[in-house]
Parts: structure tokens; C-alpha cells; sequence
């Protein structure tokens, strides 16, 4: 029924249009029709990404709802088009898009009080040059996206930012794109060796050790940077503490995510030979990740900081789980347990989505009522709302990697692969367990639990029905994926096993 | 009949998990009674069906089922599924825990019925009872975990179901790190597993034990370990926090902060016997490393001896049930560790209605005191609440093992296994449990006659208002107090010292110690007869005697003994030092650690030197060159006939070689 619409276009473009509509009819008198208008944008592109789910052909690897126009090119005199498709890596990650961005609409509802036609403009066209990233198949149309998606956000934080915003945004806007610059260099480079933009051509080209350390080198700087892998993530935390909590929403549980698909989509397809021969770079950085950033956000002492340093630590899982392939063929002969490690790691992306998400929306909750992210200035929460502090623990408790919640899976699954590529590797990484668990429990219990602290505490209101409704629905979906996992990984198994297949494959 | 009863399972789980959520979700509106009614309604049901299921497995000898509820995931080829596996040992734990944890429900009644949190407390057990069932059935690692962690969680919520006490957040906190700390070698275990045998399938993984036993792996370049070794160590570290065994014991006492109830029901009878169950369920792979046994005798014996020590010096009557439960997880952990499983799981089973019998006592006499836990000012307690006092000798005479009462048959054979055994480090083993007999006799009748005998030291008031608690708290005291009786003589000989296990518990022949205690024994009554001869037996006695004399007779010797030994007391009080170095090392050593990372690394380095640093020579550059760009016309013409010069010195320079 959906299958004859173009849906991946209707998910890039209709928000696109939305976010112009709402600029267009806004008027600061009647805020209530901008947000009708952005929540609906938001739904309906929700409502129309279902489909990529419901109608995707499990087990197969070839790109799904391709939109091609093969012969007519969009930028003929570089041989570029606008070429559309997803597979099972990245449908599932529009699809986080599509939800993320109905939550964050709501979650700006009432508490963007100034300029609200933009904030919600701003968050649409966003959304949908996010899906542009994940649905992309032509490297100059990816860039496009990527680079373009960095202005809304750039606004997002800059506007409706806290009071050191200016070097926050000025500090995410350079470090990105000094990395974004290195790609372009690597995408022009395949492009000359290949003549073409074509994603899926740069699978097959094959080149030397040497090229292919420059072109992963290149991938890495952009893409380390968003995920954002030590030691270039010194931008995340103050971004985020900066941001509205819509743009840490966004920051947290998308754009991270992109860094990851550019591993995925690119690196490892593209140079096995390179990742294959720096793969120890990629883990050390990894295990640094987990372990090392897990100890930083120990000692924070502002919510959302710790909640920043925490998302670090998590994607340490999602790029360790990356690149142990080799090791496990080193350790145990065979690639069998790679695909739990990359599978795990995408899990580990889309659950990440909605935790961190739920945590900063969280923070946000409590920052609208007392205009603080200090953990010192709260305490025994719990006392005066309730309803919030049972989701607080709730969320607290899938950020430690909780079984039952979407938070084990991923975890569970790249420490069970890299136990298969060496026993330090899952060691270091298992440390997860202790310090996720020690950094955001102790954070639940100064905030939430204990005496009240001081009267502002005493006075809280706890959440209000809109409040509750998009805190519920995170919850759910926390608890659905961690219960029940398997619809997620079903759809990327075929795709995982042919990124196997490419990334063990000799391009030399 | 065999397909219908299989059909119970899922329901046994799910019975107390709609109670939960009923009464979490809805508890405003169900109000106090329905969630009472909500809840106890849902363990009733599985506790009968369990007893059903109990039956058919042990009296019609039903067979064991092993079958999949659903797919978890499905990753790389491997399946992970949830499913259950039901066989003796789990007709048994399941009968256990669903059984003592109605009879905690019936109590919160009467314990709780005053406290704001009713409903919340309600939903917080039901929801451990079914994390604990998940954790007994399961039959793979993954669902295993699961409900390891997931009963982690629930004692969490209840250690610090009164959040306002700091003394109690405090204790959760602690409770679930240093469960995390074993949860951490458990995960690494459950790799380990997967790599190994390729699966996470109890059936699939014990069917390749041969296969793997003979095989080594290399953690530290140049040793080849056992890869049985390290699996059952790395798997038994997750058993020591859970069961708290020495050092990641420290946990236990202070979840004492949580309301009683959860005290009887999950920190003794139930959850912290999870590791022991664990082991006994893995004992096809424990029985194939002799270097892991010896590893769990040892650990066991430490908890066993130094945590009955400690019991010695509390004066918080929850305190000495508690470091009494540490004690007794000792004695289990011994039985593993002597590859006598049976004995273990037999001894957790009459511990778990002996204890939880203890604790409610405890819990009884807290609520006529109340809410004063300090036994320094109880005393002569018998006189105004009866019932309590009869069980709670009963479940006294039982934890010390008197002859006839549960806690002897269970106890008696793990000490006569443990003098069978020949492993490294069985002597001194059987050295701590014997000791440790002394021990427990000379504490538990300490609190005993501090609490119902001898003076009344508790103020006007409080002894103005003492009475007999209400009919839901004794009700399930009695109820407790039955098993205690009776459970050891009618089991033992089955399940500690027969087959009840076979199938489900692998001991080799070569460890079977608790054959050669059986033939020596001849079950039940043989055991009775035996006691006089027995030196278990005389030290029970001789620590009865010795608590009756410090304090009924001479209550001014204790008082002395800890004058003259003031360092060893000081040591005990201070619990060995434990947390004091726990706090020190590990979470200030953290939190330094983290600091220093931040401040110096992320702070001053990667943002200070390298961000900042680049932003600051690009402005240190651009400054120098703006000077250049002076604007002055002869400035640009100098600079020009400087490049000149330079351009054609480089050209004609060269020529000259």
C-alpha cells in the first residue's frame, strides 16, 4: 500500500516543508498553532516512516526503497544523484530519527517561551536532514546532509542556549568541522578514482594499504569527532550543557549515532585492508572510552555533564564493538561472533537513542523547575515528585545496562564478542558495569533520593500529564527492547552479515 | 498430565509479576487493602502451583522439562531464548521461595501497615518474587543473569525503601556496586561460556563439558590456564556478591537499613542464596576444575568462621541475624566447595524457613519494641509476646543445629561431608566449620537470652505497650516454624544424602564425599543416633552453655572479656576494616582517579593545551601577522626587494656548486 510512495524522500522532505510552513504561518501571539503544526509535521513523518519497518524485506542486504533516476543526474557535471535507499542498518536508525523528533517537539511545548516558531522550524528541518544522512547512497548528496545538518543545530544551541553558548557552539561548529573537512578530501578521492559518487561503488574499488590508511585516516577525523571518541570529545559535554534540552535530546540520541553510521557505511566497507591493520587504534580508543571517561563522569558535578560523559562512555561500546572482528579471527580462527560485535553495537546506538535521551529530558524536567543541573542543588526529589523520581530510577537504572532494559543488549552483546577477541577487551569493557552503574546511581541518589534539601525542593511540582506522556513513552520502549530485541535485530542481520562479508574481504 | 502441568510455568512467573504491577501501577486506586489482596493473591497462586509442580517432580517422579517460552534475540547464528528448565532442584527452590515469600506477604501486613510506602512495598516484593523465579528456571546463562541482576535491582529498591534515611540510600547504593563488582566477573564467566561452548543453553553447554575440560586459554601471555578454571572462578565472583561471601560480603549487614520483612525474605532465605544455587546448577562444569572447588571451600570457610566472629559483638538484633546469615552462607559455600551440592542446596532450603523465621521474630519483637533494635534494651521479651518467643527458640535450636530440628540434618552434613573430603584445603575448612558451630551457638543464644530472658531493660513506656504482635504476624511465624521442625528429618536422607539430585547436581566419583558420609550414616534416624558421638554436637552445647553463663549468670564476664581483649574487639567492631578500607581505596581512590582524569586530562590537556591551545596560536599568529600588514607603502616596498633578493639568491646559489 505504502510501497509505491517515495518514502524515503517523505521522510527527508516533508519535515523540510514543515519547518518551512511553521516559519511561514508563525505569529508570537497564537503559539499554540505553531506547535499543533510542528507536532503534527512531526507525527505525520513518524506515521510515514512505519512503513520502512513493517514493509522491509528481512534477509536480504540490498538496499530497500530505493529512489533512483539513473541516467539523470542532479549535478551531472559530477556525476552526482540524488539516490535513496536504506538498509537494515540504517532504517532502524530513521526510524529512532522520525520517533526522537515527535518526543523532542513535545518536550519544547511550553518551555521554549521565546522565538517558538523557530525552535520548532529549526528541529523539523533538522530531522529531516538526519534522514538524509541515514538514507543517502550517494557520498556528495551524504555530505550535503551532513554538513547542512550542522546549521540547525548550530542555531539550536546558539539561540536557545545557556550562558556560555557562544564558545559552546563556536566549539562544536569548528571541531566538526575540521573532522567534516577530511572527508570531503577522502570523498573527493574516491570519487576521482572511481568517477563516480556512488556509495556502493566505493564498496567494490579496490586499492592499496597505503591509500586506504590516508581514506580511513580521513573518515576517522569526521567521524570520531561526532561520535565522539576520545580524545576529540571534548566539544560534547560542553555542548550539551549549553543546549536546550531538546538540542541535547537531538545531540544525544542522533548525532552521535551518525559518527557510528559513518563507520559503518564507510570505513569499514570501503578500507577493510586500513581497518583491519589499525584496529587496535580503534579499540584502544574504545576501551579508553569506556573505562577512562566512565572515572570522569564519576566526579561531575552538573547533571547534564555527567549525563554527556556517560553518552562517551556508551559509544566506547558501539565503536569497540566495531572493530574486533580481526581479533576474534586472531584469537579464535574464525569470524563467527564479528556480527554479534557490529550488531551489538548498533543495538547499543538505537538504545542509547532513547536512554540518553530519556536522561536529558530528565534533567530538563527538574532545570525547568529550578533553573539548575547542579546535583547539589537538588536532593530528595523523590519526596516531591514521585511519578518523576520512579522514571528517574527507571532510566538511571537502563544507563547502568540493566537486564530487562534496551540498555543490556547492546552491552551484553559486544562484551560477549569481544570476550571472543581477547579477555582484556572484555574485561576493560565490563568495567561498564561498575562505573556506569557507580557514576549514574550516585547521581540518582544525591538528586532523587535522601532528605529534602531546601524548600525550593519541598515546593517542586511533579510532572504534568504532557510531561509524563513522553517520559512513558520512552519508558516503554526502553523495556520493550530489552525485553524483547529480537524484531530489531532481525532486520539488520542480513546486512550486518554482508558488511562481515566486505570488511574480512581483502581489497588488496 | 505432563503436558498440562508444563503449562503452569509461564503462570507461576507471571502470577506475581501482574501483582506487581497492579500494585505499582495502580496503587493509588486499588488502595492499601487491594494491593495486599492484589499481591498476596498472585504468590498464593504460584505458591500452590509450585507445590503442584513440586509433587508431580518429586512424589509421581515426573521428568524434567527444558523448553523455550520465546527468542530473546538472535545474533550471529546463536539463539538467546528465555525458557525454563524445571527439574527437582528447581521444584525445590521454586517451592522454597514462593513459599516463603507469601509468608513475608501475610507479615507486611501486620509490619508494614502503618507506613506510607504500603503499595509501593507490596509491588517491590511481588516484582522480586517473580525476578527470583526467572532466576531459578531459567535454563541459559542470559535469563540467568536476568534475574540476577533483576533481584539486584529489587533489594536495591527495598534496602532503601525509607529513601529519607541517609543511612539507607547509602546502604542500596553499596548494596548494588559491590553486586555489580561480582555481576562483573559473572558477565566476563557467561563470555567465557559463549566462547567456549558456543552457546548459553544450560543443556547444550553441560552435553560439551568433555569437549572443553581438557582445553587451556592464556589471559596473561605465557600461563596457560584451564578454561574450566576460569570459567567457574569468574563465574563463582558473581556467586560472592550475591551470596556475599568474603571480601564482597560487606553489602549484606547493611541492607539491614530496609524494612524486615525484605530482610527475612530476600537477605537471607532467598536472593543472597542465588550464588549457591548457581553452583550447585553449574556443578557439571565446577566437578571438572579441582583448582575452582578448592577456590569456593576456602572463600566459604573464611565467610563461614570470620562473619560468625562478627556476629559475637552486635548489639542490633537484626545485626547478628544478619552476620548469621553470612555465616550460614559460609557453610553452603563449603558444601559446594567439598562437591557436596546436595548438602548445600539442603542446607539453603532449611535455612531459608529457619532464618526467615529468625529474622521475622526479629521483626516481631521490633514492632513491640517500637521500632528499637538495640537488645541492650530488651530482655524478658518471653513474658509478654509467647508466640514469638516459642519460634523464635525453635528457629534458635534450629540454626544451631540442635539434634531433630532442620538446621542439624542440613548442617551435620555438610560438616561430615567436608571432614570426608581430601581437596585442597578441606582441612582447614573442616577446622572453620567446626569452630564455626561453636560460634553460632555462643551468638545466637546471646541474643536469644538478651532479648527474652533476663531483665526487662527497656524503658516504662516502652513496656507499659508490650504486647503480643497481631494474628498476621504470627500466623506466618508459626508457619515458619513448622519446616524448621520438621523438613530436616523428613529430606535428609533423600535430598542431602541420596539421589533426590540425580540429573540434575553431577558430582564425580571421585568427589562424592556425601556417598561415604551416607554409608556411614544411614539416614535419619542414623544421623540421631549418632550425636553423642558427634562434635558438633558438644560444641552447640558447650556455646549454649557458654552464652547462658556471660549472659544469664555472670553478665559481667562480657563485659570484662571485652576490657581485656579491647584490640580483638576493637577489630570486630570495626568489622575487620573492611568498609574503612573499601571507602578509602576504592571509592575515594575512584573519585581521585576520576578527578585527576578530568582536571588533568580532559581539562587542562586535550581542551587546554591542544583546543584552546590552537585557537590561541591561530590568534598568536594572526596577531604577528597584522603587524606585517602595517599599511605603510615603504614597509610593503622593503618587503618586496627582500623577497627579491631572496628569490634570486636561491636561484643563483645553487648554480655555483
Amino acid at each position: 500500500m505504502f510501497a509505491d510512495l517515495p518514502l524515503l524522500s517523505l521522510v527527508i522532505w516533508l519535515p523540510i516543508v514543515g519547518g518551512i510552513v511553521v516559519l511561514a504561518t508563525a505569529k508570537e501571539s497564537a503559539p499554540m498553532q505553531t506547535r499543533i503544526i510542528s507536532l503534527l509535521f512531526a507525527v505525520l513523518t513518524f506515521i510515514i516512516s512505519i512503513p520502512l519497518y513493517s514493509d522491509f524485506q528481512i534477509g536480504t542486504a540490498a538496499m530497500q526503497f530505493v529512489e533512483h533516476t539513473p541516467g539523470r543526474p542532479w549535478i551531472a557535471a559530477f556525476n552526482i544523484y540524488y539516490h535513496l535507499g536504506v538498509d537494515g542498518i540504517s532504517m532502524p536508525l530513521i526510524l529512532l530519527t522520525t520517533f526522537i523528533t515527535v518526543i523532542v517537539v513535545i518536550a519544547g511545548w511550553e518551555v521554549i517561551k521565546y522565538r517558538q516558531s523557530q525552535y520548532m522550524a529549526a528541529f523539523l528541518i533538522m530531522e529531516g536532514l538526519m534522514n538524509g544522512v541515514f538514507a543517502a547512497l550517494d557520498a556528495a548528496l551524504f555530505y550535503v546532509f551532513w554538513e547542512a545538518m550542522l546549521i540547525p543545530m548550530f542555531i539550536i544551541i546558539g539561540i536557545w542556549g545557556g550562558p556560555n553558548r557562544v564558545y559552546a557552539t563556536i566549539k562544536f561548529f569548528l571541531y566538526t568541522f575540521f573532522g567534516s573537512v577530511f572527508m570531503l578530501i577522502a570523498l573527493l578521492y574516491l570519487y576521482f578514482k572511481t568517477g563516480s559518487f556512488e556509495i556502493l561503488e566505493f564498496h567494490k574499488y579496490k586499492f592499496g594499504l597505503d591509500a586506504q590508511i590516508l581514506v580511513f585516516i580521513a573518515f576517522l577525523l569526521a567521524f570520531a569527532v561526532k561520535v565522539p571518541m576520545w580524545p576529540v570529545h571534548t566539544w560534547l559535554p560542553d555542548a550539551h550543557v549549553e543546549a536546550p534540552t531538546g538540542g541535547s535530546v537531538i545531540l544525544a540520541a542522533i548525532m552521535l549515532k551518525l559518527g557510528a553510521y559513518g563507520f559503518l557505511r564507510f570505513s569499514l566497507p570501503i578500507t577493510p585492508d586500513a581497518s583491519q591493520h589499525l584496529d587496535w587504534l580503534m579499540i584502544t580508543l574504545s576501551l579508553i572510552a569506556v573505562v577512562y571517561i566512565g572515572f570522569v563522569a564519576l566526579v561531575q558535578q552538573d547533571m547534564k555533564k555527567l549525563i554527556a560523559y556517560s553518552s562517551i562512555s556508551h559509544m566506547g561500546f558501539v565503536t569497540l564493538g566495531f572493530f574486533i572482528a580481526w581479533n576474534i579471527h586472531k584469537s579464535t580462527g574464525s569470524y563467527a561472533g564479528a556480527a554479534m560485535g557490529i550488531e551489538g553495537g548498533i543495538v547499543q546506538m538505537v538504545s542509547h537513542g532513547f536512554i540518553s535521551g530519556a536522561l536529558f529530558l530528565c534533567v530538563g524536567v527538574m532545570y525547568d523547575r529550578l533553573h539548575s543541573r547542579m546535583i547539589n542543588d537538588y536532593g530528595g526529589v523523590v519526596n516531591s515528585m514521585p511519578v518523576f523520581a520512579a522514571f528517574m530510577v527507571l532510566f538511571g537504572m537502563a544507563n547502568s545496562g540493566l537486564p530487562g532494559t534496551s540498555g543490556f543488549v547492546g552491552e551484553f552483546m559486544v562484551i560477549l564478542a569481544a570476550f571472543k577477541a581477547n579477555f582484556w577487551f572484555a574485561f576493560l569493557a565490563a568495567t561498564t558495569l561498575i562505573l556506569g552503574a557507580a557514576y549514574t546511581l550516585w547521581m540518582v541518589k544525591r538528586v532523587v533520593f535522601g532528605k529534602i534539601v531546601h524548600e525550593k525542593v519541598a515546593q517542586l511540582q511533579d510532572i504534568n500529564n504532557r510531561e509524563f506522556l513522553f517520559l512513558a513513552v520512552l519508558a516503554t520502549m526502553v523495556l520493550l527492547f530489552g525485553i524483547w530485541p529480537a524484531p530489531l535485530l532481525e532486520v539488520m542481520d542480513a546486512s550486518v552479515a554482508n558488511l562481515v562479508t566486505h570488511m574480512t574481504q581483502t581489497k588488496l | 498430565m505432563p503436558e498440562k502441568i508444563h503449562s503452569l510455568y509461564i503462570w507461576i512467573v507471571l502470577a506475581p509479576l501482574f501483582g506487581a504491577i497492579i500494585a505499582g501501577l495502580f496503587g493509588k486506586k486499588i488502595g492499601r487493602s487491594g494491593a495486599h489482596w492484589v499481591t498476596i493473591l498472585g504468590v498464593a497462586v504460584s505458591c500452590i502451583m509450585s507445590l503442584i509442580v513440586f509433587k508431580y517432580m518429586v512424589l509421581d517422579g515426573g521428568k524434567p522439562f527444558n523448553g523455550t517460552v520465546y527468542t530473546w534475540l538472535v545474533s550471529d547464528g546463536i539463539r538467546f531464548e528465555v525458557g525454563f528448565m524445571v527439574d527437582k532442584l528447581t521444584a525445590m527452590m521454586m517451592a522454597v521461595v514462593t513459599f516463603v515469600s507469601l509468608m513475608v506477604h501475610i507479615y507486611t501486613i501486620g509490619y508494614m501497615h502503618e507506613d506510607p510506602g504500603y503499595q509501593r512495598f507490596f509491588s517491590y516484593i511481588s516484582l522480586f518474587t517473580f525476578s527470583m523465579l526467572m532466576l531459578v528456571m531459567s535454563n541459559n546463562f542470559m535469563q540467568l543473569f536476568f534475574g540476577w541482576e533483576a533481584v539486584g535491582v529489587v533489594s536495591y529498591l527495598l534496602i532503601g525503601f525509607w529513601y529519607n534515611r541517609d543511612t539507607a540510600i547509602y546502604a542500596n547504593l553499596k548494596a548494588f556496586l559491590v553486586n555489580r563488582v561480582g555481576d562483573f566477573g559473572f558477565l566476563l564467566g557467561i563470555g567465557a561460556v559463549l566462547m567456549y561452548f558456543g552457546s548459553l543453553d544450560y543443556a547444550t553447554v553441560f552435553a560439551k563439558t568433555g569437549e572443553v575440560s581438557g582445553k587451556t586459554m592464556e589471559i596473561i601471555p605465557g600461563n596457560q590456564w584451564s578454561v574450566m578454571t576460569v570459567i567457574c572462578i569468574l563465574l563463582f565472583i558473581g556467586a560472592m556478591g550475591k551470596s556475599a561471601q568474603v571480601p564482597l560480603h560487606v553489602w549484606l549487614p547493611d541492607s539491614m537499613e530496609g524494612p524486615t520483612p525484605i530482610s527475612a525474605l530476600i537477605h537471607a532465605a532467598t536472593m543472597v542464596t542465588a550464588g549457591i544455587f548457581m553452583v550447585a546448577r553449574m556443578s557439571p562444569l565446577f566437578e571438572l576444575s579441582e583448582t575452582a572447588l578448592s577456590f569456593v571451600l576456602v572463600i566459604g570457610s573464611i565467610t563461614a568462621l570470620f562473619m560468625g566472629l562478627l556476629g559475637l559483638v552486635q548489639n542490633d538484633i537484626k545485626r547478628v541475624v544478619a552476620y548469621s546469615t553470612l555465616s550460614q552462607l559460609g557453610y553452603m559455600t563449603v558444601a559446594l566447595g567439598v562437591s557436596a551440592y546436595a548438602a548445600g542446596i539442603f542446607h539453603l532450603m532449611t535455612h531459608a524457613f529457619f532464618k526467615a523465621l529468625l529474622f521475622l521474630g526479629a521483626g516481631s519483637v521490633i514492632i513491640a519494641m517500637h521500632h528499637e533494635q538495640d537488645m541492650r534494651k530488651m530482655g524478658g521479651l518471653r513474658k509478654y509476646m509467647p508466640i514469638t518467643w516459642i519460634t523464635s527458640l525453635i528457629g534458635s535450636l534450629a540454626l544451631i543445629g540442635t539434634p531433630g530440628f532442620a538446621g542439624f540434618f542440613s548442617k551435620d552434613s555438610i560438616i561430615m561431608a567436608v571432614g570426608e573430603s581430601v581437596i585442597p584445603g578441606s582441612g582447614f575448612a573442616y577446622f572453620a566449620v567446626l569452630l564455626g558451630v561453636f560460634i553460632t551457638a555462643l551468638y545466637s543464644f546471646r541474643m536469644y537470652f538478651l532479648v527474652f530472658h533476663g531483665k526487662e531493660r527497656m524503658d516504662e513506656h516502652t513496656r507499659s505497650h508490650l504486647h503480643e504482635t497481631p494474628w498476621v504476624v504470627t500466623v506466618p511465624l508459626i508457619m515458619l516454624a513448622v519446616p524448621s521442625v520438621i523438613i530436616g528429618f523428613i529430606f535428609v536422607g533423600d535430598m542431602a544424602l541420596g539421589n533426590f539430585f540425580a540429573g540434575a547436581i553431577t558430582v564425580l566419583p571421585e568427589h562424592d564425599v556425601l556417598a561415604k558420609v551416607a554409608a556411614k550414616t544411614h539416614g535419619a534416624v542414623g544421623m540421631l543416633l549418632h550425636v553423642p558421638a558427634s562434635a558438633p554436637f558438644w560444641l552447640a552445647a558447650a556455646g549454649v552453655g557458654t552464652a547462658w553463663f556471660f549472659y544469664m549468670k555472670r553478665p559481667d564476664i562480657p563485659a570484662m572479656i571485652q576490657q581485656k581483649l579491647s584490640f580483638v574487639h576493637k577489630v570486630l567492631d570495626n568489622k575487620y576494616y573492611a568498609d574503612r578500607f573499601n571507602e578509602i581505596v576504592f571509592a575515594g581512590g575512584s573519585r581521585l582517579l576520576g578527578r585527576f582524569l578530568w582536571q588533568r586530562g580532559d581539562v587542562k590537556l586535550i581542551d587546554g593545551l591542544v583546543i584552546n591551545g590552537t585557537a590561541k596560536s591561530v590568534a598568536l599568529f594572526s596577531g604577528f601577522v597584522r603587524h606585517v600588514q602595517s599599511g605603510y607603502l615603504y614597509h610593503y616596498a622593503f618587503a618586496m626587494i627582500i623577497g627579491l633578493l631572496l628569490l634570486l639568491g636561491l636561484f643563483v646559489l645553487p648554480l655555483k656548486n
